[in-house]
């Protein structure tokens, strides 16, 4: 039902039932918000968005106020711009003033409203709390002198994430967010999934960096550097840097590492190819037992470590394969040949994720002490370490990867969206059951957003029933379907929704609509892309029939695998 | 006591008081609760109030004092601990009722002074100096030359009707709360009435919330009845921590079973099967009344499953939170029960629609529910014929500070401030003046001298921009520095704000900043800080409108008025502290100045050897001085020196 209220002497159609935010964003007004988040209830705790309405004593906050008819509003009074401005330099008396050293200058919502709100004096003055920066995990800061306590970080961790890892600790100035008994990160339950990084308006939560190490690595001689990156880091390299994509410009992105001083550029998308014919095989073989398990898939960090701590029985079924980027680690670490003058191999790998971070320091992922991946970057990272070292992407020549791992299968970046994995893998049991195609609408299945998905293909007479997790939300649907005695022959976690288009290395304040703008990139590309799967890439064929013939520590593939146990934080 | 708490007794006041059915008991039965309730004693009965403030004042001893002297002396009679009257000033409150005679009082009888007054009272040599008042009916034999209770201003002024009960019977005793018409009215409700008649009964009665916001309870318990749902929630809301406010504490002391009956009321009102008493952790000796009281009712079929034989079910609970000052906010309350973080939320939804675990919820006070059976059993005209146009009834008030009489009291709406300070309270203590009155606690405001004439009335207030709040009132004379006091408020609030919204964290942190360096002393400061200090009071007044305008709850939005009430009314006290750095009531330690009079000092060394930080020096036997930049204020030296040589401006 529509209805007109009056709007600053002006009258404007809003309708029953929407708040009176959307209301004004509708008909052109735009309102500051700071903790609101779009598909979220609103808490009201910024008090930002308020405005006058007549009739009520106090000023209303108009992200969860609903419309009425007899509303007379009043978006930006005197009255209602004082309040906002003083909400804001309540804030920022205190702020760190150190805006020059953040890590989210010019992309901090707080400066751009204070800017907004015409801050130029520092009216409102006092004590700032000093508490610590907490830098004990390997992939995210906590930063707490710059949180404002708008509170999405932990919104995000109890609904979407699930982990429930941050909360509100003390009160009145003295209130923070922090792990159980505000203890550091890494005694917590945090998975490193990013998702808090994403929705902070400020530097006060961000990726740890590794951009120091890198450029340190990238100045010696005596040791060979080599990159690899996911497949959808170019594309989100692009978005970061503000270039327009175009199909040549990983082959850009090759040329300008290599500048940057890098001796070999791979792609993780090898790994993934890798990862999904080894899948593929172990459906195959499980084919022959009658009493299978369900197969988990743990190609995402983040999800690993919630299984380690809050779902210690599902680890039997976790397939024990790593994940792409520890595949293409292992390979490197055994084929990128070390000789005199350049006795060690150094490895970094871009993602768009910040549980890699972590993943990479895993015991289990290195060798005699040694680890696969030394070092981790986001994508934002990259942007940063291609803008130091002068590098105009838009004005270089193309260049190809390296052997062996040159070339990757759009299954692979398919596999950065979530669903992508299960259907590749069913792309390719198709294809080893000699069925020229996969059943379309049963794949078309997985392509959706709701957080539990499940098909049932049929290939070579044999029918494969799969569900994919996307988001951690869904788990408690599988967990349910488990109990009721449903076997699966593959399911699929991702602890971001969306799956690594949504990852927390990717641009801050990633909304849903860029989420679906990246995904729908990925189908497109892999519609068009002529080698569709594995089994068509000439890399992993190379791999398969040469490298790891002649690679002794790969030739059984134990390197591809590693193991999970229970793990104990503080819950 | 003990021949009252055997089965039979139990059995009899079920079957033939509380199931009996007509509103007129006969004779007989009558007769026997006039002997539970020990209305004409054959022995002498001795009542001991205990209270927390009476056992704090060590009542517990007086009652085992009082037993064993009747003991001692092999004397029949009775030592009954009562609930608390309310003069806390009074406290041990210690009665004596001797057989056909008045009742007499005596006020502060210490363990050490019972044998003393027992001794004068039998042997009719009355211990007149501790003497209070002697009260009685039934026409009992009065004292010569003793005041009646009703003559005495504190209790003469007063309107005792939830308090009614305090005081007079064991509130451990379920019998005598039966003997004295308890639990009727609610066996009648649940007899006669249907849910909405219940509702409508006390909206008629003009019963109006007692926990500050004065929203009409029947209306309340309305809305939550006709929220569709398949259960509701009755929460008694007994979690008072204002600083100073004691009034549910007593009522849970001194007549647990009346809130017990009032939330069987209210929860037959709105159809809830479960009531929660939500009561701050740290109150064990309410706790433990309550408990016994509660297993009592259980015991009795009043409350649990299908309560005698009339197909309504109630468990009441009783929750203990850890919970903070912002956990009296509604939306937070509930936060805390169901085991979040005690942070508001936003409303509406209202509780009455979605409250706890999602369920209509109705939220009310103790006094609220201490109305509430007293209404079922009079009827709403009753109740409509005391007070106000607007307000109904009566309020309680915990009343501190500097009057001669302080306490927990009950006074008719409409009562006028000034006859609870100059009547009730009876003027300053020590001969001060009267500087204001202070009501609602830490989100309360100032009632001036002029405004002393004002009602005891929400809506009067209101209009006047007072709140009426939970009930504190804190009478203030010249001793007290009002920049202080706002301060205390102000740190108050600040430590207990849950943190969610901006106005409210920073707001109430910046606002005791700047008040702090108000009264800071003003040493080690160049010209910068000075100007800072200016900047700050500047800022004062806008961050209190804002945090007023904007905050989420009720704490943020009221947090700056005892600020700015004290602006708007002693404006002047704020700029002798801010421009002449002089604090008038010599309280803030900061603009204190310590100083010897060379005259007077004696050189005894008492002052030198107290200073906490060595300001004062000097030669024994010599006049002694104080070093300015050193001292803090503190006042040891003027408190210790017994020459009188310490001054201070």
């Amino acid at each position: 039902m529509q209805f007109t209220i009056e709007v600053n002497n002006k009258s404007i159609r809003a309708e029953k039932g929407e708040t009176i935010l959307s209301a004004l964003n509708r008909n052109g007004i735009i309102i500051p918000t700071l903790c609101r988040m779009a598909e979220f209830t609103p808490t009201g705790a910024c008090r930002m968005c308020v405005v006058e309405v007549e009739g009520r004593d106090r000023l209303v906050t108009a992200c969860s106020a609903p419309v009425e008819e007899w509303m007379k509003i009043k978006t930006h009074s005197p009255r209602v711009i004082r309040a906002r401005k003083t909400i804001v330099e309540l804030l920022l008396s205190n702020h760190p003033d150190d805006c020059l050293y953040c890590d989210r200058n010019l992309d901090c919502e707080l400066q751009r409203l204070s800017d907004e709100m015409q801050v130029r004096e520092r009216r409102i003055r006092g004590s700032k709390i000093k508490p610590r920066r907490d830098q004990s995990s390997p992939a995210i800061v906590r930063e707490l002198s710059k949180c404002i306590l708008c509170g999405r970080c932990l919104r995000v961790c109890e609904e979407v994430v699930t982990a429930t890892s941050i909360d509100f600790i003390g009160r009145g100035r003295y209130t923070h967010v922090g792990p159980a008994m505000d203890r550091d990160f890494n005694f917590s339950s945090c998975i490193h999934c990013g998702q808090c990084v994403l929705v902070c308006p400020t530097g006060a939560l961000h990726e740890k960096h590794y951009l120091s190490e890198v450029q340190e690595q990238l100045s010696k001689s005596d040791v060979t550097r080599v990159l690899q990156y996911s497949p959808l880091v170019p594309y989100a390299l692009a978005e970061e840097l503000g270039v327009k994509y175009n199909r040549d410009f990983d082959r850009l992105l090759n040329a300008a590492l290599r500048k940057t001083g890098f001796d070999k550029i791979f792609l993780s998308g090898t790994g993934t190819d890798i990862l999904i014919t080894e899948l593929t095989d172990t459906i195959i073989r499980a084919r022959e037992n009658p009493d299978r398990k369900t197969l988990v898939v743990s190609a995402c960090p983040a999800w690993v470590k919630y299984c380690e701590q809050f779902r210690p029985e599902l680890l039997p079924l976790l397939s024990t394969l790593k994940t792409p980027q520890q595949i293409s680690g292992a390979i490197i670490k055994s084929v990128v040949p070390v000789s005199d003058d350049k006795p060690r191999v150094y490895t970094v790998s871009v993602t768009p994720c910040t549980a890699m971070k972590f993943e990479a320091r895993r015991d289990s992922m290195t060798r005699k002490g040694i680890s696969d991946i030394d070092t981790v970057l986001t994508v934002r990272e990259l942007a940063r370490l291609i803008v130091l070292y002068g590098i105009d992407i838009t004005n270089i020549d193309p260049e190809p990867a390296d052997e062996p791992m040159a070339l990757r299968s759009s299954a692979s970046l398919l596999a950065e969206s979530a669903g992508g994995i299960t259907e590749s893998v069913l792309r390719l049991l198709a294809a080893r059951m000699g069925e020229k195609e996969t059943e379309k609408p049963a794949l078309k299945k997985l392509r959706n957003t709701n957080s539990f998905r499940e098909t049932i293909v049929t290939a070579g007479g044999e029918s494969f029933h799969v569900a994919v997790v996307d988001g951690l939300k869904g788990l408690a649907k599988i967990r349910q379907m488990i109990d009721g005695g449903a076997k699966y022959d593959l399911v699929e976690v991702m602890a971001c929704p969306g799956g690594c288009v949504n990852g927390g290395g990717m641009l801050p304040a990633g909304s849903r609509e860029a989420v679906k703008q990246r995904t729908r990139f990925i189908w497109q590309t892999d519609d068009q892309e002529a080698v569709r799967g594995p089994e068509q890439s000439a890399s992993v064929t190379d791999l398969y029939g040469r490298v790891f013939e002649q690679c002794s520590e790969l030739a059984d593939k134990k390197l591809f695998n590693t193991h999970f146990s229970k793990r104990d934080v503080l819950l | 006591m003990k021949q009252t708490k055997d089965s039979g007794t139990k059995d009899f006041l079920v079957s033939e008081v509380l199931l009996h059915s007509s509103d007129t008991l006969p004779p007989e039965t009558s007769r026997k609760l006039a002997e539970i309730r020990r209305d004409k004693p054959s022995v002498p009965i001795i009542y001991v109030a205990t209270g927390s403030a009476a056992i704090i004042a060590g009542s517990d001893a007086t009652a085992k004092a009082a037993k064993q002297y009747l003991e001692e002396m092999g004397m029949r009679g009775e030592v009954v601990r009562t609930g608390c009257h309310g003069p806390a000033a009074f406290e041990p409150l210690f009665c004596v009722h001797l057989p056909g005679k008045n009742k007499l009082f005596f006020r502060n009888i210490t363990e050490d002074k019972v044998e003393p007054l027992l001794n004068g009272v039998f042997h009719n040599d009355m211990p007149l100096e501790d003497l209070v008042a002697q009260s009685g009916s039934y026409g009992f034999e009065a004292w010569h030359e003793i005041p009646f209770m009703e003559e005495v201003p504190f209790f003469r002024l007063q309107k005792r009707v939830v308090l009614g009960n305090c005081g007079c019977y064991d509130p451990e005793s379920i019998e005598e709360y039966i003997a004295r018409g308890g639990y009727r009215a609610f066996l009648k409700t649940i007899r006669n009435y249907t849910h909405e008649e219940v509702c409508d009964i006390v909206e008629r009665s003009g019963l109006r919330g007692r926990s500050g916001g004065g929203f009409l309870t029947g209306l309340k318990w309305k809305y939550a009845l006709n929220s569709a749902s398949d259960s509701r929630y009755l929460i008694c809301n007994a979690k008072e921590s204002d600083p100073g406010s004691y009034a549910d504490r007593s009522v849970l002391e001194g007549d647990p079973h009346r809130l017990i009956e009032g939330i069987c009321i209210a929860s037959y009102a709105i159809g809830a099967s479960t009531a929660i008493i939500y009561l701050k952790t740290g109150s064990p000796h309410p706790l433990a009344r309550l408990r016994k009281a509660l297993e009592a009712a259980a015991d009795y079929g009043i409350t649990g499953h299908n309560i005698l034989s009339s197909g309504f079910n109630l468990e009441i609970l009783i929750r203990e939170e850890a919970g903070a000052f912002v956990c009296g906010e509604e939306t937070a309350l509930i936060a805390s029960l169901e085991g979040k973080r005690g942070m508001p939320e936003l409303k509406p939804p209202y509780p009455t629609t979605s409250g706890l675990y999602g369920k209509p919820t109705v939220i009310n006070n103790v006094e609220t529910l201490m109305n509430v059976s007293l209404i079922m059993s009079h009827g709403p005209e009753w109740f409509r014929s005391m007070g106000t146009e607007g307000s109904k009834g009566t309020k309680l008030f915990s009343l501190g500070g500097r009057g001669r009489y302080t306490g927990l009291i009950e006074v008719e709406m409409g009562t006028t401030f000034r006859t609870i300070t100059e009547g009730i309270a009876d003027g300053i203590r020590d001969g001060k003046a009267f500087k204001t009155l202070q009501i609602g606690g830490p989100s309360g405001t100032f009632i001036t001298e002029k405004n002393l004439d004002l009602p005891v009335d929400f809506d009067v207030l209101r209009a006047n921009g007072i709140a009426m709040g939970s009930g504190g009132l804190i009478i203030i004379d010249e001793t007290t520095c009002l920049v202080d006091f706002v301060r205390f408020y102000m740190e108050f609030i600040h430590r207990e704000s849950c943190g969610k919204c901006i106005p409210c964290r920073e707001g109430t942190g910046r606002m005791l900043e700047i008040l702090e360096n108000v009264v800071r002393k003003p040493l080690n400061e160049d010209s910068n800080s000075t100007l800072e200090r200016f900047k700050g009071v500047m800022q004062l007044e806008t961050i209190a409108s804002v945090m007023k305008d904007t905050s989420l709850c009720g704490l943020g939005q009221t947090a700056p008025n005892p600020f700015i009430s004290a602006l708007d009314n002693y404006r002047e006290e704020f700029e002798e502290h801010i421009f002449d750095r002089r604090c008038r009531a010599n309280v803030c330690r900061g603009l204190r100045t310590f100083s010897i009079d060379v005259e007077k000092c004696t050189g005894c060394t008492v002052c030198a050897a107290k200073c906490p930080v060595n300001a004062i020096y000097g030669t024994r036997l010599q006049p002694f001085f104080i070093v300015e930049d050193k001292c803090i204020g503190c006042g040891v030296c003027y408190d210790v020196c017994k020459f009188s040589a310490v001054t201070v401006k």
